[in-house]
């Protein structure tokens, strides 16, 4: 049920009747209204991760890349047969 | 889609099996805790690329599964009155009460409805004043704070024909539960990453200094799952139990503020009944007196009769991680996902339903 899916935000609204901002999410293709006020430093062009239509987090570029930096790290320790500790 | 498919890469995915290989020394027993994480694990067929001296069980991380038999016929009551339109994420409504489904009050004619949000309830609210729409809020801390904003925005709005039963539970007090029972086979966690997303991970901590447990903050994709074992399983190689985070892309330490100032302002915790596993204190969310009126147990005339579960089912052994799922006679016999004795075997992220799908059991 904690099923949260990262779409890319493309755009946002201030809406008058309510104190919410809403955005455009784009999940592969597939756009939906989700609300954003829970994270209301998003801004176009991020991708946040979206659970029961509203946005938790602001998903972080740099450390989504460093997990396959340290894959490689992996790798190359695998193969020079270093234990890893 | 983008931080999605490169989580599932199969080269990554065997470059950190190998590394789980090559550091592994001796057998050790780790829990994923939420449910999504158990069905990418099963569907994937990850346990197949761990070394056998790694054992997962499979954690009670189902809001679906621990929901107790009381509360969904609660919820049936609720659905079968005259002028009630009662709205549910989609994956309550198979759930097996003493006596049939929400999903079978539906075909016998009441008004259940899914939703998406819990916003959409309040919409339907808003649309149909001369009904009463309870929307049914369910969920660990990653989906209080939005149902806490459908009874916050009922409120500011004053839309008096909307109201919540409320089923709500929160993790880390089903850590130390499951840390503290007598036994208790667990070495290590892989704690749930959207839960932490709204609350932030130091409580985690304070749970693995406390206890001298290992919890690593774990993601749901194949290449999360496995770096987060990776982890876990060098922490307890190195003699180290720390609170470690393999999800940071999305978990921040301090969570979601934002998220958790509203659930808190809406919600309180209170103790709460886990289907399967018994009373935990402090282990579930109440609605605070401020927002009372929008509780539909009090604005509805409720007599529940008391209920036991079926006498065999062991779901409180599988959720705990004693038992796996195919080690109970009713498996795939007497209890499948179209006839299910317990909640375990009704949502895809049950162990009972993972197991029962993607057919492992080795």
């Amino acid at each position: 049920m904690c099923l949260a899916i990262p779409g890319k935000l493309i755009s946002v609204e201030e809406r008058l009747d309510s104190d919410m901002r809403v955005g455009k999410v784009d999940f592969g293709g597939v756009n939906k209204e989700i609300n954003l006020a829970f994270t209301p430093e998003a801004k176009p062009g991020d991708y946040v991760l979206v659970h029961v239509g509203f946005a938790l987090s602001v998903v972080d570029e740099a450390e989504a890349q460093r997990i396959f930096d340290d894959l490689e790290l992996l790798g190359a320790l695998g193969e020079s047969e270093e234990p890893l500790a | 889609m983008k931080y999605l498919e490169e989580y599932r890469d199969p080269k990554a995915v065997e470059k950190i099996a190998a590394a789980i290989r090559r550091t592994v020394t001796r057998p050790w027993t780790l829990m994923e805790v939420c449910g999504g994480q158990t069905h990418t694990i099963v569907k994937t067929g990850l346990e197949a690329l761990l070394p056998s001296e790694i054992t997962l069980i499979h954690g009670p991380g189902c809001p679906v599964c621990v929901t107790p038999l009381e509360l969904i016929d609660k919820a049936i009551a609720l659905a079968t009155k005259p002028g009630v339109t009662f709205c549910s994420f989609g994956d309550m409504l198979r759930v097996p009460g003493s006596r049939g489904s929400l999903f079978a009050a539906k075909a016998e004619g009441a008004d259940v409805r899914i939703v998406y949000s819990p916003l959409d309830a309040v919409k339907l609210a808003q649309a149909n004043p001369k009904r009463q729409v309870v929307f049914f809020s369910v969920g660990f801390e990653t989906t209080a704070p939005a149902n806490a904003m459908a009874v916050w925005e009922a409120a500011r709005l004053g839309i008096a024909n909307f109201s919540v039963l409320v089923a709500h539970v929160l993790v880390p007090p089903a850590l130390r539960a499951i840390l503290e029972s007598p036994g208790c086979q667990v070495k290590a966690f892989l704690a749930p990453g959207h839960v932490c997303t709204v609350t932030g991970v130091e409580e985690y901590r304070e749970i693995s200094l406390t206890y001298g447990v290992p919890i690593v903050v774990t993601g749901f994709e194949p290449v999360d799952l496995l770096e987060g074992i990776r982890m876990a399983v060098s922490q307890l190689e190195s003699g180290r139990a720390e609170l470690e985070s393999q999800y940071s892309r999305v978990v921040r330490r301090e969570g979601n503020q934002h998220a958790l100032r509203l659930m808190k302002e809406v919600f309180e915790t209170s103790p709460r009944v886990w289907r399967g596993i018994g009373m935990i204190p402090a282990s579930g969310l109440c609605l605070r007196p401020a927002f009372a009126s929008f509780d539909a147990e009090t604005r509805f005339a409720l007599d529940i009769a008391p209920v036991s579960e079926s006498k065999e089912c062991i779901a409180g052994l599988v959720l705990q991680g004693l038992r796996k799922p195919y080690e109970c006679p009713a498996f795939a016999v007497r209890c499948t996902p179209e006839n299910p004795l317990g909640a375990p075997m009704v949502s895809s992220e049950g162990a009972c339903a993972a197991y029962y799908l993607y057919g492992r059991r080795e």
